[in-house]
Order: structure tokens, then C-alpha cells, then sequence
């Protein structure tokens, strides 16, 4: 595609923006705002992606990672500001995740250790993370305001704090990861990975783009449950004061 | 000279820059049944949260059986200073099940003899133990909950009796198994109820709250002949 074709296809902004001044939608703005971002962003993104490509030096791969895993956090604290501390919670969770994939990746040679992996892998990897986290705090925050009267009862009867959150926790987890294994159940049958999409447009061989996408599903089952499983651990101490009290949820 | 399980000195609490309870001052003697009266909102629950470690002071300082209250593990304490909670709190299990919940956070064994006991011992009978909590009754609710917390067999009982009315056989059934508990194992019981008739019956002593203070305290008698004005009206509010 070159440039004349991409300005072809404002077509396709044009008809829901039209349709919203006839319709009296009120979505102009917005997709007219939606639109200008997408455009910026991901030039930006993708003359930015071409130079690390071009210059291969593992510094500029450590800094985009590094901003990624920055706008990730940036993004999921909002869910988690009754948690002390969660900025750095959330920066710890989403660097082990990204350690322990790519670890597992390049240190198995199932990937190459080239920019043009690592960096779209690890983009992957930590915007499901931060879906997860995102998810996980929500139901957190509302099993603990929900559950009060049975943390207060175990902790009456002398449990620990682990003791006392112990299931609340577990079923915080399992929530947030139900999605991920769900949606993996019926992929494939009615929308193709967007992933696979392109790299078959791309020309790759199907079986090819399966195998890869294959890979991704199975990464991001990992991601969903140590994602949630660490940030849990991470945070359910913060609930309680050195008294072994409920903190107050409200502060 | 009488052993005080329970001292306290100017204590205060507040919850987000609200007074909730204000100087309470007062000892609790060993071995007796203290109720403790007053209208909705004064403090009663409040005040035994602080008492279980649930919740401390903002201001002054309590001490358990002559020592001060942070000297204890909050572990410790809360297995020290048993509570059965207003809303007899049940996990949504079996009665056994509740049972076990103590024994289980201690990493005590527990078996059929135990719980056996521990229902018996409440006034209800074994075949409860099957039934989910959420088919018991009021009354039978707050006996479960009685008997969880004894199974830490603390030396102070917290009783907060649940503020819906229990109909009259279920108060003579609490009231029984508490003066029970009492002699049967000395145990200190300080007691929430809503009945000043049985405050009178089955109380040593009382303490009249109102508003977060305490009005008065002495003798179970004092409510058949109130010194102040609030615990007049207090008295005459709840017999209308
Ligand atoms: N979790 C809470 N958050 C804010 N305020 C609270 C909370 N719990 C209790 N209060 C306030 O503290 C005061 C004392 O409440 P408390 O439950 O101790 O009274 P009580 O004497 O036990 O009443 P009742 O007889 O209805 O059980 C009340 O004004 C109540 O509104
Ligand atoms: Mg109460």
C-alpha cells in the first residue's frame, strides 16, 4: 500500500462520520479524534519500530519495552489507587512477566533474538497484562468491599491475613483469568487472531501464521495467570495494617 | 480485692474525623457478666472491636488480664478476647464446617468428638451439624456462632447479640447457655444485649451507653433505678 491508497481508504472514516451528522449520532468529535490519534500514533510507532529495526542495538529494544511497560502502568494504576504502592506493584508484575516469556523464548530459541520479534512479542505480552491487571483489581477491590463481613470474621478468630484473604483472593484470580481460557476456546471459529490475519496478508503460509499463532494464545494463557497471581500476591498484604486490621478501603 | 480482666483508660475512637466513641474509662472484673445496654448507634459493637483487636484506639489505653493490649500478637489476642459478631457471621458452608474454621486457623485437629461437643455444648443438637448455615434460625445462628468462638476457648467472651429480635425462647436459651459458660469455665463474658430485663437477670454488672460515652456503669440494678436523665429515658424507651 502506498500513501495514495491509505488516503483512499479515509472512506471508511468518512462514512460513520457522516452517518453520525445525519443520524445527529454526536460521534463526530470523537471520530475525528480517534482517527488523528490512530494516525499519529502509529506512524510515530512505525517509523520509530523501522529505526530499531535498522539499528539492532539492544538499548533502543530495552527503552521501548521499557515505555511500554510505563504507559501499561500508567493505565492500570487508575484501577488500583486503593492499593499502596500499586504503581510499583504493577511495574514489578508486568517486568516479570516480560522476563520470564522472553526468557523462556529466547533462552529455548523459539523465537529469534531479533527486534522484529522481541519487540511486537513483548507488546503483545504486556498489553494483555495490563488487560489482566486491569481486570484482576476491579474484581479484587469489589470482592473485598463485597466480602468484608467474612475477612472481619476470620480475622476475629485469629487468622492470619493470608488466611483471612486467602479465598477472596483465589476467586479474584480465577475470575480475571476466565476470559483469557474462554475466548481461546472459540478462536478461530468466527473471527481469525488479528495477528494471523495479517501475517496471512502479509502472503505467509496459513499453517505458518497457526503455528505462530499458536504460540501467542498459549504465551498469553501464561501471561493471564501469572500476571494476576503475582499482582494478588502483591497486593492483598497492603489491605492490612500491623495490627492485622482491614485498612480502610475509602483512604 | 477483685481481679480486673479488662482495664481501660480514656478511650477515644474516631473513623474518618468522626467521633465515634469518646473518653471511656472502666474496669470489667474477672469472672463476671457485664451486659452492655444503650440505644442503637452509641458504640456497644465499636467498643468490643477495640476490646478483639479489631480495631484500636485513636486515644487512651486498654489493657487484657494486666497487660496492656499491644503487648499481645493480634493472634493472640483475638483467641484471648473471643467475639461472636452482631450479624453472626457465617462462611457459607456447613454448621461443621464453621466449626472447624477455628481449628483450621490454629492447624488443630478436629474431629467428629469435637464438634460433637462444641454443638452440645451450645444447647443444640447433632443433627444441625449437616445443615448448611443458611437454613438455621436466628437463635440457632448466634448459638453457632457462640460455640465457634469458644472453640479458641478464650478467657473473654464478646458476646454482640444480632439486634433483630430472637423470639422468647431463643433469649431463654442464650440466656442460660451464657450463665453456663460462666460457671462452667469462668470465663469473663461481656454481654450486648437488647433485653434489660435479662441484663438484670443475668448480669453482674452493667454499662449504659449512649452516644459513643458511658453513662453510667455499676451494679445490674442500676437500670431498675437510673441516676441520670439519658439512662431514664433510655430505660423507659425500651419497655414502652
Ligand atoms: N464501618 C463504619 N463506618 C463508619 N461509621 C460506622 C461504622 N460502623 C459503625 N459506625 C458508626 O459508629 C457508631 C457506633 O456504631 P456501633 O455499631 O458501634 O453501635 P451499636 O451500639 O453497636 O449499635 P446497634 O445497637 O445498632 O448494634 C454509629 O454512629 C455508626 O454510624
Ligand atoms: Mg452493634
Amino acid at each position: 500500500m502506498n500513501y495514495l491508497t491509505l488516503s483512499i481508504t479515509l472512506i471508511f472514516v468518512l462514512i460513520p462520520f457522516v452517518l453520525s451528522k445525519t443520524l445527529k449520532l454526536e460521534l463526530g468529535k470523537d471520530i475525528i479524534i480517534a482517527t488523528t490519534r490512530s494516525i499519529i500514533q502509529l506512524l510515530a510507532v512505525g517509523y520509530l519500530l523501522q529505526y530499531v529495526f535498522e539499528v539492532k542495538h539492544p538499548i533502543f529494544i530495552l527503552a521501548m519495552i521499557s515505555l511500554m511497560i510505563g504507559a501499561a502502568t500508567q493505565n492500570a494504576r487508575r484501577k488500583g489507587v486503593s492499593i499502596k504502592g500499586i504503581t510499583w506493584k504493577l511495574i514489578l508484575t508486568f517486568t516479570t512477566i516480560e522476563l520470564l516469556t522472553q526468557g523462556i523464548l529466547l533462552g529455548l530459541a523459539i523465537t529469534p533474538a531479533t527486534p522484529q520479534y522481541i519487540i511486537p512479542i513483548s507488546g503483545m505480552i504486556i498489553g494483555n497484562s495490563m488487560v489482566l491487571s486491569i481486570l484482576f483489581l476491579n474484581r479484587f477491590t469489589d470482592e473485598i468491599s463485597d466480602k468484608e463481613d467474612q475477612i472481619e470474621l476470620y480475622l476475629s478468630l485469629g487468622a492470619t491475613p493470608k488466611q483471612a484473604i486467602h479465598r477472596h483472593l483465589i476467586t479474584s484470580i480465577k475470575a480475571s483469568t476466565i476470559p483469557t481460557i474462554e475466548n481461546q476456546k472459540t478462536i478461530g471459529l468466527v473471527q481469525l487472531p488479528g495477528m494471523m490475519s495479517g501475517q496471512i496478508i502479509a502472503g505467509a503460509a496459513p499453517v505458518q501464521a497457526v503455528q505462530f499463532q499458536l504460540l501467542i494464545i498459549f504465551l498469553l494463557l501464561t501471561t493471564a495467570v501469572v500476571t494476576s497471581i503475582i499482582l494478588g500476591f502483591l497486593s492483598y498484604p497492603t489491605l492490612f495494617n500491623d495490627r492485622m486490621q482491614l485498612t480502610d478501603q475509602n483512604n | 480485692m477483685n481481679k480486673k480482666a479488662i482495664i481501660c483508660n480514656h478511650v477515644s475512637y474516631q473513623k474518618n474525623s468522626e467521633q465515634i466513641l469518646t473518653d471511656i474509662s472502666g474496669e470489667i472484673i474477672k469472672g463476671n457478666i457485664t451486659t452492655f445496654v444503650g440505644p442503637s448507634g452509641a458504640g456497644k459493637t465499636t467498643f468490643f472491636k477495640l476490646l478483639n483487636g479489631l480495631l484500636s484506639p485513636s486515644e487512651g489505653s486498654i489493657n487484657i488480664d494486666g497487660k496492656p493490649i499491644e503487648s499481645y500478637s493480634p493472634i493472640d489476642l483475638r483467641r484471648t478476647v473471643g467475639i461472636a459478631l452482631q450479624e453472626a457471621t457465617m462462611t457459607n458452608a456447613t454448621v461443621r464446617e464453621n466449626l472447624m474454621l477455628p481449628y483450621q486457623l490454629s492447624n488443630r485437629t478436629f474431629n467428629d468428638k469435637i464438634a460433637n461437643h462444641l454443638i452440645n455444648q451450645v444447647g443444640l443438637s447433632n443433627d444441625v451439624l449437616s445443615k448448611q448455615t443458611n437454613d438455621l434460625s436466628g437463635g440457632q445462628r448466634q448459638k453457632l456462632s457462640i460455640a465457634r468462638t469458644l472453640a479458641n476457648q478464650p478467657k473473654i467472651l464478646l458476646l454482640d447479640e444480632i439486634t433483630s429480635s430472637l423470639d422468647r425462647l431463643s433469649q431463654t436459651g442464650i440466656e442460660t447457655l451464657i450463665k453456663n459458660i460462666n460457671t462452667e469455665y469462668g470465663t469473663t463474658i461481656l454481654w450486648i444485649t437488647h433485653n434489660l430485663q435479662q441484663a438484670i437477670d443475668v448480669g453482674h454488672d452493667t454499662w449504659v451507653m449512649v452516644n459513643g460515652q458511658v453513662i453510667e456503669k455499676g451494679p445490674s440494678e442500676l437500670l431498675e433505678n437510673p441516676k441520670t436523665e439519658l439512662v431514664r429515658e433510655f430505660v423507659k424507651g425500651v419497655h414502652k
